[in-house]
């Protein structure tokens, strides 16, 4: 164990699958002499060369193409797209072709592609800089949605990410980057579809994703200095979604507030929201509430964007009033 | 009867004749109402797909369009699994879980047809990438319409080759149509080349409706992208006779214009040059339209036999 940031982690996770795998490439924008806009794969061209470390024009819908061709064919091609709001002019690469090929072949030929990105607003850039798209790709039959929180799940799921054999879409947060953690050092894997309890606890269930794990973790934090004990989990994927650890805790706790930053309507926080009402109707002391990105664009002034997004008080006063008035 | 002669004429003949009783196999049965979807038939650009596939080797690789089922055959699918998957049967190529806008045949090198115009290109670029990264010999093919040149992905696709010197031949099949909107509406080119050449990729047109004259410009192309001397682009001059789909009401195109061109069939063409030539006899090509035709009914007899998918099947292969 080494203490690292989110982005070395990441690092670590390619150096290794490029190293163990020569069928695996990384192909994107300013990746390879510039390292990357944030410095994921640093380094990685100067060992493993232009050949490997493929830069490419800014042609998003051109190079995911490609990377879905490589991968057809075996290689195992792990393409960086340096904004997620950048994946929407290539979306049919990702959603009529990575997510459909397999299916379409009738699993004849497979796609063993990771598309990483990063999402997430809390830095004021805008609102084309700013989306939290899981939710938009968790509605893609073929597509495994996966966004780490802690350093030591980026590198172990970006690991199992590579070594899936159909696309996974790899969102990492920008506001993370930067977050440091004991990391396993050496090959590290960990599953994709496994949520994570972060914090155990028996009265309120927080489930968040990314960087909103942070906030949970916070609001827990306050929520026991008012007495309340509540359990924190980490769902570390989307797709698949681990219905299992949620219904565990859902049959201890009985209340649950789902925390996303990608907006509230028709976001995956109503999924699992609808799931649970299907699975532990009996167990639910509360309805299940949401603390989600509200239905406008993001703005750019930084206390109207934060008026925009979750916060850890808008979740304490949540949990606080599932306590008192149920 | 004497033996004919090794001549890859012959072979391109009796191939053009079995994709062409494919296509009309094809509609009959998408008019008994037994093919789910739109049917686009490759009818009348038989030469172009013979022409261009059929110059490629085994192991090369290519992705096309809807109007694809022909080039699958030229590059070696089995018409059985071909029919089977466009009646949405499990002995389809996909197990009829692709249809006839969605052919996969990896071992032969049939890397998908596609739905979406353009986006085989970048893909077809990627299968490129993989050959050079890999040090093979391989090459890949991709063919596209005219109306393709419009797309996004065409224009990044193609500017990736040529950047990274990828062994891929470009085939736009320009039948002068986009579905209903003529050439003349969507592009102000006097040649489709222009397109590619803006992307410094060599680029050629050629009558595609003249089998040997495409088949010789696609040899060089798969020579050049094969010596590892880059991409080609190949604007192929050719018409479909039926309607974009079929059904298609045909409104923006006479009569006399369809006939025209039927004056100038690939399949007819090639058979009085045969003849003129003496490089084969009259009852050498009946005999081989005759087998060509036995041996695509017989396939799409057994496809009608093959069984309807298990209902669980619909729920594999996702991941
Ligand atoms: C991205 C996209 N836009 C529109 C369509 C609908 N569409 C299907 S085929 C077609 C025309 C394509 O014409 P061309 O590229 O010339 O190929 P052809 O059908 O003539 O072989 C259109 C517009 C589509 N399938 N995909
Ligand atoms: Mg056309």
């Amino acid at each position: 164990m080494s203490e690292i940031s989110y982005a070395q982690a990441l690092n670590q996770a390619l150096d290794l699958a490029m190293a163990a795998d020569p069928k695996v490439f990384v192909i994107g924008e300013d990746i390879g002499h510039h390292g990357g806009v944030f410095g994921v794969t640093k380094g990685l061209w100067e060992k493993y060369g232009a050949q490997r470390i493929i830069d490419t024009p800014i042609s998003e819908t051109g190079f995911l193409g490609v990377a879905v061709g490589a991968a057809s064919v075996a290689f195992r091609p792990v393409a960086e797209i340096m904004w997620v709001d950048f994946t929407l002019v290539a979306m049919d690469q990702i959603v009529n072709q990575a997510a459909k090929t397999s299916y379409m072949s009738g699993g004849r030929v497979k796609v063993p592609l990771v598309i990483r990105t990063q999402e997430g607003a809390g830095r004021g850039n805008g609102a084309q800089h700013s989306q939290s798209l899981e939710s938009m790709f968790a509605q893609v039959p073929g597509l495994k949605v996966v966004a780490p929180f802690d350093p030591a799940d980026a590198k172990g799921l970006l690991t199992a990410a590579i070594e899936d054999d159909g696309p996974v879409l790899f969102l990492e947060h920008k506001l993370l980057y930067n977050r440091k953690g004991e990391v396993p050092e050496g090959r590290h894997v960990v599953p994709i579809g496994k949520a994570r309890v972060r914090r155990e606890g028996s009265q309120l269930t927080l489930i968040a994703l990314s960087r909103m794990v942070a906030y949970a973790e916070e609001a827990a934090a306050e929520l026991a200095k008012e007495g309340i004990d509540a359990e924190v989990i980490d769902l570390r994927s989307v797709v698949p979604l681990d219905m299992a650890t949620l219904e565990a805790s859902l049959r201890k706790t009985g209340r649950a507030i789902i925390v996303h930053e990608a907006h509230q309507s028709f976001g995956w926080g109503a999924e699992v929201a609808a799931r649970l009402m299907d699975s532990c109707f009996y167990d639910l002391i509360a309805p299940v509430q949401r603390v989600a990105s509200k239905d406008v664009p993001f703005p750019f002034n930084r206390t109207l964007e934060a008026f925009v997004m979750p916060s850890v008080a808008q979740i304490v006063a949540t949990g606080r009033s599932l306590m008192n008035d149920y | 009867m004497s033996q004919t002669q090794p001549d890859w004429r012959i072979d391109a003949y009796r191939d053009m004749v079995r994709i062409r009783e494919f296509e009309e196999t094809s509609a009959k049965l998408y008019t008994q109402g037994l093919v789910g979807g739109s049917l686009h038939l490759a009818i009348g650009q038989e030469g172009t797909i013979m022409g261009t596939v059929g110059a490629l080797a085994s192991g090369d690789q290519i992705t096309m369009t809807y109007r694809g089922r022909g080039h699958a055959l030229a590059k070696g699918a089995d018409p059985f699994a071909l029919f089977a998957e466009i009646l949405g049967r499990q002995g389809g190529t996909s197990r009829g879980k692709g249809g006839p806008m969605h052919i996969y045949d990896p071992e032969v090198g049939v890397m998908g047809t596609n739905a979406i115009v353009g986006a085989g290109i970048p893909i077809a670029v990627g299968l490129a990438l993989a050959a050079k990264m890999e040090g093979a010999s391989r090459v890949a093919m991709t063919a596209f319409g005219d109306g393709a040149v419009n797309q996004g992905a065409f224009h990044e696709g193609l500017n990736l080759a040529a950047i990274w010197d990828l062994p891929i031949v470009f085939v736009c099949e320009n039948n002068l149509y986009s579905e209903m909107t003529p050439i003349k509406d969507a592009v102000r080119n006097d040649s489709l080349t222009e397109r590619a050449q803006a992307y410094r990729i060599r680029a050629v047109t050629v009558d595609g409706n003249d089998v040997e004259a495409v088949r010789e410009v696609a040899e060089q192309a798969i020579a050049r992208a094969r010596a590892g001397e880059g991409p080609t682009f190949i604007e192929c001059m050719t018409y479909r006779y039926v309607g974009h789909m079929l059904g298609d009401p045909e409104t923006y195109r006479s009569k006399e214009e369809v006939q025209s061109w039927k004056e100038r069939d690939p399949i007819l063409l090639l058979r009085e040059k045969l003849l003129r030539e003496k490089a084969a006899t009259k009852t050498q090509l009946d005999a081989i339209e005759a087998a060509a035709r036995e041996e695509i009914a017989q396939a799409a007899d057994s496809a009608q036999k093959s069984p309807e998918p298990q209902l669980e099947e619909a729920l594999d292969d996702v991941f």
